[in-house]
C-alpha cells in the first residue's frame, strides 16, 4: 500500500467527515485538532474509520490530538501500524 | 503571599486580551422585574432607560406572573426559605416529590430527578447512566452543558454533523459493538432556533437499539400542541429515553431543573448523579412556583398559543423588511449579520432606540456567523412588537442593511 493512496484516502474521509461548508478547502498539511476543524469528541470515529479500513488496531495513546493533526502526520501513524500487522 | 504581582498580572493580561479581541461580557443591570418592559442601567453608573427586552428566555412571560409569585410567597410562608441539606440527607420536602411527580406527568415519562440546574443534569445524568463500554453520539451543535456532560463520562464520545441523520445512521453502525448508544441532541437549538428531527431520531434508535436523550430546555412548556416540548411536536410522547430540562426560562425563569424519563434511568442518577448527590436541594420557595406554573400550563394552552402567534407576527416583520433571518419556527429569531462588530454596533444602536437584544459571534456562535438573537415572549403585546421592528428597521436602514442578502452584508462588513 503506497503512502499517496493511504493519504488521499484519509484527506477524503476528513473532507467528508468534518466540513460543513463545501467550498471550506483543506490540503495533507492543514491543522485539525489544533485548527478548530475536528474537536477531541469527533476523533474518535476518524480512529475507528482508519482501524476498520486498514484492519489495524491504535492504542488510545497513540491516538493523541498531535499525532491525528493533520493528514501527513495520520498517514504516518497508519504506517507504523500496517508495517506491524 | 501566593497571590503575588506577577499571578495576579497573568490574570490581568489574559482579561485584556479578552478585551482587546471584543469578547469581553458586560453585564447590564436591571432594575425592575423580568417583563417585556425592564429598566436598564447601562453602562454602569447611568441613568436607567425603559427598554423593550427582546432577549430573554421568558418564553411564557411567567417570571414575573402575579400567581406564580403568590405561589412563591405560599412556598416560603409554609416551607420556609431553606433547607440546609442535600435530598437524601433532610433535604427532600413534600414538595419536592410533588413537583417530581408533576413534571413526570407533564412531560409524558415515568419519573422525574430535580436538579439544582439543568446544567448540572446535564452534568450529571451521563456519568451516572454510562460506562466505558457504551457510546454517546452527540449532535455537533448541542448546548454546552450537555458537552460538559459528555466530557465527565467514561463512555466513548463521537459526534454527528447537525441534524444529519444520514450521518448519524452511519455512527450508529460505526458503533454498533458497543453495549449501550445513546443519541444526543438539543430539542430546540438555542442558537439557531431550528427543532431537532426527533421522530426520525426515534426510528433510528429503535432500528439500532439506541437510547435519545433530549434536552428540552428551549421548549418545555411551549412547543408542541399543549407546550410539553419537541417530543410532543415531533409525535413522540412516551419515546424519549431521557429528558433534561430546565425552570429557569419559560417556566417561571427562576432556577432549578431535572432529569426526567425512564424510571430506572431516574433511579441511577438519585443513586449515582454527582450534582444530584453533593449539591443543595432546590429552594421551597422555587418549588412551589414551579408546581404553580405546571397547573396553569396544564389548564389552559392560552400562553403558548399567544407566544406562537407574536413569534409569527415578529418574524413576518422582520422578514418583509429585509431582514436575513435563520429559517424556524420556534420563538428564537436569529438575525443575521455575520460580522462581531456590526452585531455589537447593531445592538447598541438599537439600546438608543429603546430596544434591548444582545449580538451573539464566535465563540458563542461559529466564525461569520455572528448575529442578534432575539427571543419572543408571550408577555409582549403587538405594540412591543411593533415599536421593537421600527427600531430594528431604523437601525437597519443606518446599516444598509435592509434588502441585502448574506454575500451583500458579508461583502460590506466583512465576515
Amino acid at each position: 500500500m503506497n503512502r499517496d493512496e493511504i493519504k488521499d484516502i484519509v484527506l477524503e474521509y476528513v473532507i467528508g467527515e468534518y466540513l460543513e461548508d463545501e467550498n471550506d478547502e483543506i490540503t495533507y498539511d492543514t491543522p485539525l485538532i489544533s485548527g478548530g476543524i475536528v474537536d477531541s469528541f469527533s476523533m474518535v470515529s476518524l480512529k475507528r474509520f482508519l482501524e476498520n479500513k486498514y484492519n489495524i488496531s491504535i492504542p488510545d495513546e497513540k491516538a493523541s490530538p498531535e499525532a491525528f493533526d493533520n493528514v501527513n502526520k495520520i498517514t504516518d501513524l497508519v504506517i507504523e501500524f500496517v508495517g506491524k500487522s | 503571599m501566593g497571590y503575588s504581582n506577577k499571578v495576579r498580572e497573568t490574570y490581568q493580561s489574559q482579561l485584556k486580551e479578552l478585551q482587546d479581541k471584543g469578547l469581553f461580557k458586560q453585564e447590564r443591570y436591571i432594575h425592575s422585574t423580568q417583563a417585556a418592559d425592564i429598566e436598564v442601567e447601562f453602562p454602569s453608573g447611568a441613568a436607567t432607560k425603559k427598554v423593550i427586552n427582546m432577549c430573554a428566555n421568558n418564553y411564557l412571560g411567567l417570571s414575573s406572573h402575579p400567581e406564580i409569585v403568590k405561589a412563591a410567597h405560599e412556598g416560603l410562608d409554609h416551607r420556609g426559605y431553606g433547607m440546609s441539606s442535600v435530598r437524601f440527607i433532610c433535604g427532600t420536602q413534600d414538595i419536592h416529590r410533588e413537583l417530581e411527580q408533576k413534571l413526570t406527568a407533564f412531560l409524558g415519562t415515568e419519573d422525574t430527578i430535580l436538579f439544582p440546574s439543568c446544567m448540572d443534569a446535564n452534568a450529571g445524568v451521563f456519568e451516572a447512566i454510562l460506562t466505558k463500554d457504551d457510546v454517546m453520539i452527540s449532535d455537533r451543535l448541542v448546548h454546552a452543558s450537555l458537552i460538559d456532560g459528555i466530557r465527565l463520562c467514561s463512555a466513548v464520545q463521537d459526534t454527528f454533523k447537525h441534524s444529519d441523520m444520514e450521518h448519524l445512521e452511519s455512527k450508529l453502525q460505526l458503533h454498533s459493538d458497543k453495549r449501550n448508544k445513546v443519541i444526543i441532541t438539543d430539542g430546540v437549538y438555542s442558537m439557531d432556533g431550528d427543532c431537532a428531527k426527533l421522530d426520525e431520531m426515534v426510528a433510528l434508535g429503535e432500528k439500532y437499539d439506541a437510547m435519545i436523550i433530549v434536552d428540552e430546555s428551549h421548549s418545555s412548556g411551549f412547543i408542541g400542541k399543549t407546550g410539553r416540548g419537541t417530543h410532543e411536536k415531533c409525535g413522540v410522547v412516551g419515546k424519549i429515553d431521557i429528558i433534561t430540562t430546565t425552570f429557569g426560562k419559560a417556566l417561571g425563569g427562576a432556577s432549578g431543573g431535572c432529569v426526567s424519563g425512564r424510571k430506572e434511568l431516574v433511579e441511577m442518577c438519585r443513586q449515582k448523579a454527582r450534582p444530584y448527590l453533593f449539591s443543595n436541594t432546590i429552594a421551597p420557595v422555587v418549588v412551589s412556583g414551579v408546581i404553580k406554573v405546571l397547573e396553569i400550563l396544564s389548564k389552559s394552552t392560552e400562553r403558548r398559543d399567544k407566544l406562537e402567534k407574536n413569534a409569527n407576527y415578529w418574524r413576518k416583520g422582520l422578514t418583509e423588511a429585509g431582514f436575513v433571518l435563520k429559517e424556524g419556527d420556534t420563538p428564537i429569531v436569529p438575525v443575521m449579520l455575520f460580522n462581531a462588530k456590526l452585531a455589537q454596533d447593531f445592538s447598541k444602536a438599537l439600546f438608543e432606540e429603546g430596544v434591548y437584544a444582545i449580538g451573539f459571534f464566535f465563540p458563542v456562535v461559529p466564525n461569520s456567523q455572528a448575529r442578534l438573537r432575539t427571543q419572543i415572549s408571550a408577555g409582549h403585546e403587538i405594540h412591543h412588537l411593533d415599536k421593537a421592528l421600527e427600531a430594528f428597521i431604523k437601525v437597519g436602514k443606518k446599516f444598509e442593511l435592509l434588502g441585502k442578502t448574506k454575500q451583500e452584508i458579508i461583502e460590506k462588513y466583512g465576515m
